[in-house]
């Protein structure tokens, strides 16, 4: 049997050319829905890994009881100076997390780009952003740094150049990375001029700090919730962040999949198509192979098959050109949880491309499954007298 | 036998592959009903926004405040017929993904101001007299199912009360009702009084959010906010006054390039969609020649013919094209609500619908045109050979 296998599979293939125009529909149509699914879904990856690489196990973010995040959070510095001195706490920088209208590159209109107000420490707590050019704010002056990506999509963020945050002139020294995480879509200047600019006395926003063990962060926990003096919460950067990643990229996601099962319908129908006129214009051919002993069997495998191959061709196809165009291309856009534009890379990773194969193969055999059946089922009398 | 029941006739010829070719086109146009609205809701704004209304935010971010005060320098700027505020309460009803907006209002300025949505006078007088009362939108109170005379405790994370506590319990006094198909965020806030707030919030006294105005004539809507903006240049609180159509479209435009991603995405797929469908539907003109030639020899017109070939090509597109748009209607409401917090103003609109129909017949009258003229070019001779 499965020399007949062979024999029937090998003897379709080769004429494949000769249906070049009809078989491209499912190459073409399942490449589509490959692409469409993996490109949409790597833009959910990537949003996620930008927000979830801004979190290290050993560092901790303080908000004020009840708030939800770094915008809506409040504290005095007392506040800051009870908590920096808890045991367990190896460095601790004191933020004000502000945000100002900035126009985007791309459309031109404002969107909200972070200004982050931050003492030394904040460099301390977290050692991965470095200053690529120029040089960091000098306390006391007007000076911020921009992050790489804050640069990249916002007009007016360019070294040297200076910008116009509440009631003053800023002037941009220096761009710095941080791994491309959330921080990268930030603008960072001092503290205390931040403080002044946007009238906010003083008070911060949040509190960022590394602990010698991860372990520590429950004990603080505890310690703040004695202590009368203390309205705050704390979280590990991990929890906080992958929180804020969920909604949307479970939003992302959710739309992904909608049109990718939609399109799917779209390419069942085209592949279904296909696989029906092969069949049917081959009637005599097969009609001829049962008449001298093939059996049903070969000839279904033997469709099932062909329509298997130009499937995972569209898939291959899909995801590779999801990869070409889409992996590592930047885009931005409003995280509400934080109400600030994150800029983020689309992540086409291989797990990505396998899931867009696996839908590429499941396609393929519901399209090739009917019209194979069909062509075993065919009359052998009536299919060999030609309608 | 009437032209149509022959249109009709040649359709079933195969009727598998007619279903199939109609689904793909149904698919494709489910699709496009879908995709336009999304990016008509990124272009065009909320469609709902009014026109002769105006929003007055704070120059720099909508998260600065703006002093209650500026309202009696507003209402005095020429053209300008009324004036309220509003403000961003954040928070949320038992769980955090509870989330609906909360706005501190003047009952009576704000559904003057907002007079599409319609509230039982009683109960306006009810929301104006019980200080601690709030009406909401009737949906609202179906989803939670409120009762007028509920207490609804709302859980905040901006504002504390003055005691510290965070817990503000409110009186449902009324819902009102917003029109229908209004998918805006202000079709679905939680209304209470300014007056309450701000007496008992623990900061902010004297603030408010932002103000809406009402101009006396649309047509100088843009002047209106020129000289509202120019009230405040150069004092501690600047303003940037926009039309409320404007105000959302540059919300919108937040999110950014991902939904001009989505867009272009999705719009290749359709066309994608298309093109096999048009090669699958020109595939079966083909087959038909010799048909085509019998009814020549009957003694069909060459127009006829040609006429016959076209009509059933529209005639797919037409009911395929239909139909989609007609499902992408029917989960448009479904659609519009999970995607509301992130994009406002979705909805399948008419021009959408007559677009489609009209790309549908389009696309009929494309397919069917290169096998309508070679109908009409055939001569019965050799088309009769071929077989």
């Amino acid at each position: 049997m499965f020399g007949q296998i062979r024999e029937i599979t090998w003897m379709n293939l080769r004429n494949l050319p000769s249906r070049l125009g009809s078989s491209s529909v499912i190459v073409v149509g399942i490449a589509g829905v490959v692409a469409v699914l993996v490109s949409i879904l790597a833009m959910a990856v990537g949003f996620r890994a930008a927000l979830e690489s801004t979190g290290v196990p050993n560092r901790a973010i303080v908000l004020r009881g009840g708030s939800g995040g770094e915008l809506s959070g409040g504290m005095d510095r007392e506040s800051v100076n009870i908590v920096s001195q808890m045991e367990g706490v190896v460095a601790a920088s004191g933020e004000l997390y502000t945000i100002a209208d900035v126009p985007k590159r791309r459309s031109g209109t404002p969107a909200n780009l972070v200004v982050r107000g931050v003492e030394q420490n904040a460099f301390v707590v977290r050692p991965e952003v470095k200053i690529v050019e120029g040089r960091t704010f000098e306390p006391g002056k007007g000076e911020v740094i921009a992050g790489r990506r804050a640069a990249e999509e916002f007009a007016g963020i360019d070294l040297g150049a200076t910008v116009r945050f509440r009631d003053s002139d800023w002037k941009i020294v220096g761009i710095f990375e941080a791994n491309g995480d959330v921080n990268e879509s930030e603008v960072w200047g001092d503290v205390k001029v931040v403080q002044a600019a946007f009238r906010r006395g003083g008070g911060v926003s949040t509190m960022r700090l590394t602990v010698d063990d991860p372990s520590v962060i429950g004990r603080i926990a505890e310690r703040m919730a004695k202590d009368p003096r203390l309205d705050l919460q704390i979280r590990t950067e991990q929890e906080f962040y992958g929180e804020q990643s969920k909604r949307l990229s479970s939003i992302i996601t959710g739309f992904g999949y909608l049109v990718g099962v939609i399109m799917a319908f779209g390419a069942i129908f085209a592949a279904l198509n296909t696989m029906y006129s092969a069949v049917s214009s081959r009637t005599v051919e097969i009609a001829t192979l049962r008449a001298i002993g093939f059996g049903g069997t070969p000839v279904v495998v033997s469709v099932m098959i062909e329509a298997l191959l130009l499937a995972l061709l569209g898939g291959v196809l899909g995801a590779v050109l999801s990869r070409l165009i889409f992996n590592g291309l930047t885009v931005s856009t409003l995280n509400n949880a934080s109400f600030s534009q994150v800029a983020f890379d689309f992540a086409v990773t291989p797990q990505l491309m396998t899931q867009g194969l696996t839908w590429a193969v499941m396609l393929g055999f519901i399209g090739g499954l009917f019209p194979a059946l069909r062509a075993a089922r065919l009359p052998i009398t009536i299919a060999l007298r030609g309608e | 036998m009437s032209f149509l029941s022959l249109i009709w006739a040649g359709l079933f010829r195969r009727k598998t592959r007619t279903v199939l070719t109609l689904f793909s086109i149904i698919v494709a146009f489910l699709l496009f009903g879908l995709l336009r609205s999304i990016a008509d809701a990124f272009t065009v704004g909320v469609d709902v926004a009014g026109v002769d209304r105006l929003i007055v935010q704070p120059k720099y971010s909508i998260i600065d405040p703006l002093p209650i005060s500026h309202a009696s320098q507003i209402v005095h700027a020429p053209g300008v017929a009324m004036v309220t505020h509003a403000d961003w309460f954040g928070g949320f009803y038992q769980e955090r993904k509870n989330f609906f907006p909360k706005y501190p209002v003047n009952p009576r300025e704000w559904f003057a101001v907002y007079p599409e949505f319609r509230i039982d006078p009683a109960q306006l007088d009810a929301f104006e007299r019980t200080r601690t009362g709030t009406v909401v939108p009737a949906a609202l109170a179906a989803k939670y199912g409120w009762h007028v005379g509920d207490k609804i405790p709302i859980e905040a994370d901006i504002y504390p009360k003055k005691d510290g506590t965070r817990l503000w319990e409110f009186d449902l006094v009324g819902t009102y009702d917003t029109p229908s198909g209004d998918s805006s965020q202000n079709g679905s806030v939680f209304l209470f009084n300014y007056d309450y707030f701000d007496e008992a919030r623990q900061f902010g006294q004297g603030q408010v959010g932002w103000f809406v105005v009402r101009v006396a004539d649309p047509s100088k809507a843009a002047e209106v906010a020129r000289s509202i903006d120019k009230l405040f240049e150069n004092s501690p609180n600047e303003t940037r006054t926009a039309t409320e159509a404007e105000f959302a479209r540059q919300f919108a435009n937040q999110i950014g390039n991902i939904g001009l991603m989505m867009g272009g995405i999705l719009g290749a797929v359709f066309f994608t969609i298309i093109l096999l469908t048009g090669n699958t539907m020109a595939q079966t003109f083909r087959e038909r020649v010799p048909e085509l030639a019998v009814l020549k020899t009957l003694g069909f017109s060459d127009a006829l013919v040609s006429l016959l070939v076209l009509g059933e090509a529209v005639l797919l597109c037409a009911v395929g094209g239909a139909i989609g748009l007609g499902i992408a209607a029917l989960l448009a409401p479904g659609v519009a609500h999970g995607i509301k917090d992130i994009l406002p103003g979705f909805e399948i609109v008419w021009q959408t619908v007559v677009l489609g129909l009209a790309i549908a017949v389009l696309l009929g009258l494309v397919v069917g045109a290169v096998p309508a003229l070679t109908a009409r070019r055939l001569r019965i001779v050799d088309a009769l050979r071929e077989r």
